[in-house]
């Protein structure tokens, strides 16, 4: 499924704590098309870069996340 | 001491054990680089005014002088002093010769020969900056009473602004990375941490935190005395200046060299000797760094520009000449478990990655493994790489691919069943106490 | 509506309240710990089984609330503002109305912690939401104590229920079912950080400072 929308670089990032991330797995099923499980358990963030109408999912993503790995950075300048 | 001799060469190899210092290389009387000798130079300037500058001084100075961190990372010392000092907070200054890497020696060459140069840079930083806190953080505590030696001396005649607090790093390959040694310096345990936030702003106890490797610091004392211009004269443009080179494995005198950047390493193995033998690879840049042929390394030189392209850098300069009559991928099978075995166990992938990546080399090493081991390195390789709070995993990943690239007739040859070495001493040092993990 | 039979419907009201919101924490309960396993209920992601939980956590809030305030209101139930928020001060029954004090501010303190989360970071909020393993009993005992329905078989029904499924939870919750769940992937089972793979604990780790160092060695 195609998900750039927009420029690189201005869209909002995921970004996984590692210390912190436990492989719960809640942010992959939020976000099926941009994060995928490995092996472990763990995510792989397959595209880092948020497209707009996965937005409010992310934000989901990152407030449920049990250990409060999951961030969202600002766009990169 | 260890010293392994190799039925097969003509003088014993020897190599560096972690646990109680480096052997030979390290004397004085090995340390070898004809007439680039600077920072290990005999020296003349020793009890020279140090010459104070402001901050934006040293900016500018570092900025001329296009001085690169010298602990691996090869980021620009400039850019560090800068975003240290947009802090606007006094902050804890900290000189690196924590060399986790079993394979260097260079950091604690430089501290017995040239302790002064190392704390002349400390000296200049921190006043500065007005440093709150200084640290020489240091892994081999074999040196600490020359160092305090040195210290009291300095103590005397008020050379150093800040007094200078010797810590002993822990006998950990990670404990020279740059969060976890800010981590342990405020009281924790040798974890590194996810950034951002970057050390340099909040680093030791909270504080902005600026970490230099200690040859950093030497080249920075230097260059405030002779200045950039001098500095430019060695190294190439891009790469300027002279750099400490660990070379061991399969050379006559394994030694700690200074050569300016740029130099072919070719020049670098007779400076240090010459081969002992034929040699098939070399691993430049420590156990996270990478495999080179030999054919490759024969028009390979010591700077970024040249072996970027091959895959592989030169770490904090480490080179290990690798001879032709032992197996690569045994020899990286035991740093892979190694490598598993100094994860911190804090992030997931390098935890449960770098165990499975060391199972399946020791599969390939042993004979054991069917042709999908090979896919399943390359995919695991992949997966741990860049899914951790420190490069550690990166480093495996990267070490396991070179050797698959470098090695690969070796492999089709496990493969059938067959090995082509004649030797099953190990080469490389790794941590002894834990060898019999293997 | 008169005064006597406003008085009848905050009584009512008042321990229904209280009832409903003992079942919904039990439910909360029980998804928390399901969440924690890190495993789906069928038909359910995990995602849905955390957001769930938080739901019915927050709607027992809401009938505590309504709980605490009709009993308040009722002359019959003689509580007052300082019993709410104070344990065992209570006229009425001390310990057990104090139980459901105790456990009226823990849940409170919990709510708070949940909603400032991301503020306070995952080690206090962990350490505060341990507390929900003392919340609910406190929450049963004050139903048992206090409860004037308790003679009324439904009611025994409803705690016996409650008491039940989280007492089978909590036996889960210590299986090594739980503590190795089985959708994890095959041959991924997580290894158990060994005493090599994990940091130096500041209290074994060796920390080395010159001079004494030297000497020591």
């Amino acid at each position: 499924m195609p998900v750039s929308e927009a420029p690189a670089g201005s869209q909002p990032r995921l970004s996984v704590d590692w210390t912190r991330c436990d492989g719960r797995g809640l942010c992959v099923e939020l976000l099926p098309e941009l994060i995928a499980r490995d092996d472990w358990g763990y995510p792989i963030i397959r595209r880092a870069e948020v497209p707009d109408r996965l937005g409010n999912y992310a934000r989901q993503a990152v407030r449920v996340c049990p250990r409060l790995a999951l961030r969202l950075l600002p766009p990169e300048a | 001491m260890t010293t392994t001799t190799d039925p097969n060469a003509t003088v014993p190899v020897r190599i560096a054990s972690r646990s109680t210092g480096l052997p030979a290389p390290a004397l004085a009387g090995d340390v070898v680089g004809g007439s680039h000798l600077r920072i290990l130079a005999a020296d003349q300037t020793r009890s020279a005014a140090l010459p104070r500058l402001s901050t934006d001084q040293l900016i500018d100075l570092l900025r001329q002088a296009g001085l690169q961190g010298r602990g691996g990372a090869g980021f620009p010392a400039w850019r560090k002093l800068a975003t240290v000092a947009a802090t606007r907070r006094r902050p804890v200054l900290v000189a690196n010769a924590a060399e986790g890497e079993p394979a260097s020696a260079k950091d604690r060459v430089l501290l017995r020969q040239r302790p002064d140069l190392v704390l002349d840079g400390l000296s200049l930083l921190s006043g500065a900056l007005q440093a709150r806190e200084v640290y020489l953080y240091v892994g081999d505590a074999d040196l600490l009473p020359g160092l305090q030696a040195e210290l009291d001396a300095r103590r005397a005649v008020r050379r150093d602004p800040v007094p200078v607090r010797l810590e002993v790093a822990p006998q950990l390959f990670l404990a020279g990375e740059e969060s976890a040694a800010a981590n342990w310096l405020s009281g924790g345990p040798v974890a590194p941490r996810t950034k951002p936030p970057l050390v340099l702003t909040s680093g030791v106890r909270g504080r902005p935190t600026l970490i230099h490797n200690v040859e950093t610091l030497a080249h920075i004392a230097l260059l405030a005395r002779h200045g950039a211009g001098w500095f430019r004269q060695a190294g190439t443009r891009d790469e300027p200046g002279t750099m400490l080179m660990t070379v061991s494995g399969a050379v006559r005198r394994p030694a700690v060299l200074e050569v300016p950047v740029g130099t072919s390493i070719p020049e670098v193995i007779d400076l240090a000797g010459g081969a002992t033998r034929r040699l098939s690879a070399l691993l430049l840049g420590g156990y996270g760094g990478g495999w080179i042929s030999a054919a490759a390394a024969a028009t390979a030189t010591t700077s970024r520009a040249s072996l970027t392209p091959l895959g592989s850098s030169l770490g904090a300069g480490v080179v290990v000449a690798f001879p032709d009559d032992r197996c690569g991928l045994a020899e990286t099978a035991r740093l892979v478990a190694y490598l598993a075995r100094e994860s911190a166990g804090q992030c997931g992938p390098c935890l449960n990655g770098l165990p499975h990546l060391a199972r399946l080399m020791q599969m390939l090493a042993s004979g054991s493994a069917t042709p999908a081991v090979l896919g399943e390195l390359e995919r695991v390789s992949g997966l741990v790489t860049g899914r951790g709070a420190c490069r550690h995993p990166d480093g495996t990943a990267r070490l396991i691919r070179s050797a698959l690239l470098t090695f690969g007739d070796e492999a089709q040859l496990h493969l059938a069943g067959r090995c082509s070495a004649r030797t099953t001493t190990p080469l490389l040092p790794v941590d002894q106490e834990h060898a019999s993990c293997l | 509506m008169t005064n006597a039979q406003l008085d009848v419907a905050l009584w009512y009201l008042g321990r229904g309240s209280g009832v409903v919101a003992l079942v919904l924490l039990t439910a909360s309960v029980l998804l928390g710990i399901v969440t924690r396993s890190g495993r789906p209920l069928p038909g359910l992601p995990r995602f849905a089984v955390a957001e769930v939980h938080r739901s019915i956590g927050l709607l027992s809030v809401a009938f505590l609330a309504v709980h605490v305030l009709t009993l308040t209101l009722d002359p019959k139930a003689q509580m007052r503002w300082l019993n709410v928020i104070i344990p065992f001060v209570s006229s009425w029954r001390p310990l057990w109305t104090g139980l459901g004090t105790l456990a009226l501010d823990l849940l409170v303190a919990l709510l708070v912690t949940s909603l400032l989360r991301e503020r306070l970071g995952h080690v206090v909020w962990r350490a505060v939401h341990w507390a929900s393993y003392a919340l609910w009993p406190f929450a049963v005992l004050h139903t048992l104590g206090s409860g004037t329905d308790i003679g009324h078989g439904w009611l025994t029904l409803v705690l016996g229920a409650c008491v039940l499924a989280v007492a089978l939870a909590g036996v889960w919750r210590l299986s090594d079912w739980f503590l190795d769940p089985s959708d994890r992937l095959p041959g991924s089972k997580r290894p158990q950080p060994s005493q090599r793979t994990q940091p130096p604990q500041p209290s074994q780790r060796q920390r080395t400072s010159y001079p004494e160092a030297t000497f020591r060695r």
